[in-house]
């Protein structure tokens, strides 16, 4: 997916930006209202990620003119000041949903994707390895045809697997990517999970293999 | 005349008992009500006689034991030199001469009278607060029934008498009476009303004068001379007198003639140096009440009269109490008054 | 909670209703006593030239009655003529006259004029006589006595007791006119203080009932005598509302300025966390991160606490959709429940459901109770939110399958920066409960935590509902 990031603070927006890029995600930045319509004018963005606080300008007077231009790429603002009265405002600008700074990446993901899904904008890519096929924004999985209905995490770490199939991810990167980094985590919760992913998954050709003391992967075919 | 018999013993009573101040000017008759002793002492000055006072006295004492009354009797003309010259010191002064007595009342010698005096009466019986009305008294024409000739209808007018008169110039040559306006005040007061009224005074005068009227100074004396006989008429006799002095027997007409019958009023004042100017206002409150009232009524008859009587007489004038009393007075007035009718009754 | 502010006490003059009246009262007051005189004053002037008149009209009548005879004058005084002189109040009257300088007859000593009259015109002078004040006049004329002409004078004098009572009973009248008109002016007073002082009145109505948080400028028509005042307020409450938006600006820059940095501290630490292989490593990135997180939290919920008594101090009165927010809300929240496999399940009625306040600050306290729910509930629990009519209110029902309230109460609970004791790990200020209280209150709302007997946490908010 492609994201415009427009963000004057350069090393959050670099940050976000390499976040965003590990997950495979293609990112813009634009330090500026003015960057911003430069970056527009010439591609087309899945998703908008707006600050408030940029140095031409105010990111509401950006949304209102964006919704003005009946521009229907999502927008999820990013905002610094009082989430009080930003809130109400923002929302009521057409902005598709914000977040508070400072913000869980965890977070921010779940909410692009709630947005993307909501908006059902974004060309779906569908994954496909061996038997199975995800969608990853209506958080669907089959294997070979045959639906299986996954919670929001099991979702998340077959979505983590099949980012690399193959590769060994550890524990704590598996961790890393399903829990809040702010919450503790039992060591072991991810057991639990590939458990329940392994059990939702049966009869499939894809397994995840634990490999002692490294991690788990995904294989298959 | 009963005051020669009196008047030396009051004149020694009045010596002894020190209070009188020397009196100069001329009394008639003075008696004391009351007991001696009474360190509260009522002085009038009156010219009512002495009879017709006795009863309110002797009343008014009743009521009030612990006082006594000193009452002086004189002709209105010394009633205004007593008080108008010589302040002499009463409480009360009564007097039928009703000019005289405002004239006392206008210089100033009578003083205030309670309010309650004052406001029982209506306007036409008061002047101010000094002056007060206390009796309403007609001048009446007395005609013995000798003077009317058989047949013939008592005068109803002047101008029936002055044809009386000239038909029957025998029955009045010498008998008739009538008051010497020139040393009677009630006398030049009747006079002067009756030449502001009507001229038939003139005629009448003139009449009288060829007759050769004998002239008065008092009521009484012309009174006295009809009951005699020596008078057949008397002209302008205080109604009040005659009722009280003619004997009921008295073959004498009380006359009210009808073209206009002269009204005074008797009238009371305190003056203005009285030394106990409150018993005069009492005695004079008496004098006002339905007693005091019922009293005179009694006393003379019918003579005193109510203010209802001049509905039914409207032939009676009244002599209004006020300062038009004073012209009279005038010298020069008076003086060419007297010599008008001096040479009216005087013709050669 | 907020008590209004004790203000040293303004000197107080005194009202201007009083001062009104007492001015009214006084200028009746004068004009009686002006009435009074100037009617005493005209009345006595007035009969005086009347009575001057007829007592010179009768004064010469006197003098012509004055007629020559031989050996002298001769007079007959008319009765009427004193009569009239008298009649008016029943006055004493007093004549003299003289001839050749000699007086003839009345009162000898009756004081002479001042001046000596002419034919043409007669002298008026006043005079003490006998205990009386005496108005007297003076006339001449010339009078044959024995073929010579004799010069004459006549005196009349006369009291004028009548018409100083009658100029004194008509003074007493006006006095009278003059007291009702005072009487009368008293509750006209009140009256017109009350007429005078209604834009006033009004006035101070209309800016004491919009309260102390509304800061639109003062558009209440107001006479001319009161618009600089108006004018002053309406400076006022612009100052007023510049100082409040900068108050509001500050709180977003200070917001601003602590979040950004917090944001991208968290964010690197992220990033080095994803690529941080060695257990020591990761552990001190965690707690770096947890402790961006908590502070980030705190920065949070002082700003959002600083902003909630900002605006209650605004009092913004608007209707509220309690449901639609609800819903809004918890749609908001899903993407973060989903995060732990928490389930939000919301009950809404059918009807309608409005309450009056502020809606940024209702939002604010109804977000945090959900962010308390969501916060403290284990993974895969549910979080069920119900709204229903309570009477007049409407109740806002939070249940979660949390910790509970460890035996707290909401007043330990509620007070600023304190957790309970039992948060464990969950990072959070003890000022998110404070902002739901202090909303409350600001709107006649209530607030009212319990702890569900098969655990977890039921906490109620009322909203009064719009009439």
């Amino acid at each position: 997916m492609r994201f415009l990031l427009i963000e004057d603070n350069a090393d959050l927006a670099r940050s976000i930006r390499e976040r965003l890029e590990m997950d495979g995600h293609a990112v813009d930045h634009a330090p500026s209202l003015g960057d911003a319509e430069d970056h527009l004018a010439v591609a087309r963005y899945d998703l908008i990620l707006l600050d408030i606080t940029l140095p031409d300008g105010d990111g509401r007077t950006f949304l209102q003119r964006h919704r003005a231009a009946q521009a229907d790429t999502p927008v999820i603002v990013l905002t610094a000041r009082s989430a009080v009265s930003d809130r109400v405002d923002t929302l009521d600008l057409g902005a598709d949903d914000y977040l508070t700074k400072p913000f869980d990446f965890a977070e921010l993901e779940a909410r692009c994707r709630a947005v993307l899904r909501r908006r059902g904008g974004a060309a779906t890519t569908l994954r496909r390895y061996a038997d199975l096929t995800f969608d990853p924004l209506g958080g669907f999985v089959t294997v070979a045809g045959e639906n299986r209905d996954l919670r929001n995490r099991e979702l998340r770490l077959l979505e983590v697997l099949l980012s690399a199939p193959g590769r060994i991810l550890s524990k704590d990167q598996l961790n890393d990517r399903l829990f809040s980094l702010s919450e503790p985590v039992s060591d072991n919760a991810i057991e639990v999970y590939v458990a329940r992913l392994r059990k939702k998954l049966e009869g499939s050709s894809a397994r995840i293999e634990t490999v002692r003391g490294l991690g788990y992967r995904l294989t298959g075919g | 005349m009963r005051h020669a018999l009196v008047s030396p013993v009051i004149l020694i009573l009045t010596l002894l008992l020190g209070t009188l101040p020397a009196l100069a000017f001329e009394i008639e008759d003075q008696h004391s009500f009351g007991p001696p002793e009474a360190t509260n002492r009522l002085s009038i000055l009156s010219t009512t006689d002495i009879a017709f006072f006795a009863p309110l006295a002797e009343a008014f004492l009743a009521r009030n034991p612990d006082l006594a009354v000193h009452y002086v009797q004189a002709s209105s003309q010394s009633v205004q030199q007593a008080i108008g010259t010589e302040e002499a010191a009463f409480d009360l002064v009564i007097s039928t001469a009703m000019d005289l007595q405002m004239k006392l009342a206008n210089d100033g010698f009578a003083q205030g009278l309670p309010a309650d005096v004052v406001q029982s009466l209506p306007s036409w019986a008061r002047w101010r607060d000094r002056l007060v009305s206390i009796a309403l008294e007609p001048v009446v024409l007395l005609l013995a029934d000798a003077a009317i000739p058989e047949g013939r209808e008592p005068p109803r007018s002047r101008r029936d008498l002055i044809a009386l008169m000239r038909d029957h110039p025998d029955l009045f040559e010498g008998r008739i009476g009538t008051y010497d306006p020139r040393t009677s005040g009630a006398g030049y007061l009747f006079l002067t009303q009756d030449a502001r009224t009507s001229d038939t005074i003139w005629r009448l005068a003139e009449v009288m004068g060829r007759l050769n009227a004998r002239l008065y100074c008092c009521s009484s004396q012309m009174i006295e001379g009809l009951i005699s006989g020596d008078l057949v008429m008397a002209y302008n006799v205080l109604g009040s007198y005659a009722s009280a002095n003619l004997p009921p027997d008295a073959a004498v007409h009380v006359v009210t003639l009808q073209d206009f019958t002269v009204t005074l009023q008797r009238t009371a004042l305190v003056p203005a140096n009285a030394p106990r100017g409150d018993l005069g206002a009492s005695f004079l409150r008496f004098l006002l009440s339905d007693r005091g009232q019922q009293i005179q009524a009694d006393a003379v008859g019918q003579g005193v009269m109510r203010p209802e009587s001049f509905v039914n007489q409207p032939w009676l004038r009244p002599i209004r109490l006020d300062p038009g009393l004073l012209s009279t007075l005038d010298s020069m007035t008076r003086r060419r008054f007297l010599s008008e009718w001096a040479a009216a009754m005087e013709q050669p | 909670m907020r008590r209004p502010l004790r203000l040293p006490a303004t000197p107080r003059l005194p009202s201007l209703r009083k001062r009104l009246i007492v001015q009214l009262i006084a200028l009746s007051a004068g004009l009686a006593v002006v009435l009074y005189v100037a009617v005493r004053l005209g009345a006595e002037r007035a009969s005086e030239a009347t009575l001057d008149g007829l007592l010179g009209a009768a004064t010469s009548t006197i003098a012509e009655e004055l007629r020559s005879v031989e050996g002298g004058a001769e007079l007959d005084l008319s009765p009427g003529t004193f009569s009239m002189l008298a009649a008016m109040g029943e006055e004493r009257i007093f004549h003299r006259i003289d001839i050749n300088g000699l007086p003839v007859t009345g009162y000898d000593d009756l004081p002479r004029p001042p001046q000596e009259p002419t034919a043409l015109e007669p002298v008026f002078y006043d005079a003490d006589y006998r205990d009386a004040e005496l108005r007297l006049v003076a006339v001449a004329r010339s009078l044959m006595i024995e073929n010579r002409a004799a010069p004459v004078l006549v005196i009349v004098g006369q009291t004028r007791d009548g018409q100083r009572a009658v100029a004194q009973a008509l003074a007493n009248r006006a006095a009278l006119i003059g007291l009702m008109v005072f009487l009368i002016a008293i509750p006209f007073s009140l009256l017109v203080a009350r007429a005078f002082l209604r834009p006033v009145g009004r006035l101070a109505e209309a800016v004491g009932r919009r309260g102390g948080h509304d800061l639109r400028p003062v558009r209440h028509p107001a006479p001319a005598e009161l618009m600089p005042l108006v004018e002053q307020l309406n400076a006022f409450i612009a100052r007023l509302r510049q100082t409040l938006s900068q108050t509001e600006t500050f709180i977003a820059e200070a917001a601003h300025h602590i979040r950004t940095p917090l944001a991208t501290l968290r964010s690197e630490a992220e990033m080095a966390l994803r690529q941080a292989g060695d257990e020591p490593t990761r552990a001190r990135l965690r707690g770096m991160i947890r402790a961006t997180e908590e502070s980030a939290r705190s920065a949070n919920q002082l700003l959002d606490h600083a902003t909630v008594l900002f605006r209650a101090e605004q009092f913004t009165q608007e209707r509220v959709d309690i449901g639609a927010m609800i819903a809004a809300l918890a749609d908001r929240f899903r993407p973060t429940a989903d995060l732990k496999d928490m389930e939000i399940r919301l009950d809404l009625p059918s009807e309608r459901l409005e309450t009056t306040g502020d809606a940024v600050l209702i939002e604010a306290a109804v977000r945090n109770l959900i962010d308390n729910a969501v916060k403290y509930s284990p993974e895969e629990s549910e979080v069920a939110i119900t709204l229903t009519r309570d009477g007049t209110f409407a109740r806002l029902t939070l249940r979660d399958h949390g910790r509970g309230l460890g035996g707290e109460t909401l007043a330990t609970l509620s007070r600023r920066f304190r957790r309970g004791p039992n948060v464990g790990g969950v990072i959070g200020s003890g000022l998110g409960l404070t902002i739901v209280l202090e909303t409350a209150a600001a709107m006649g709302g209530r607030l009212e935590l319990t702890e569900h007997e098969e655990g977890g946490t039921c906490a109620t908010l009322w909203f009064p509902l719009s009439s």
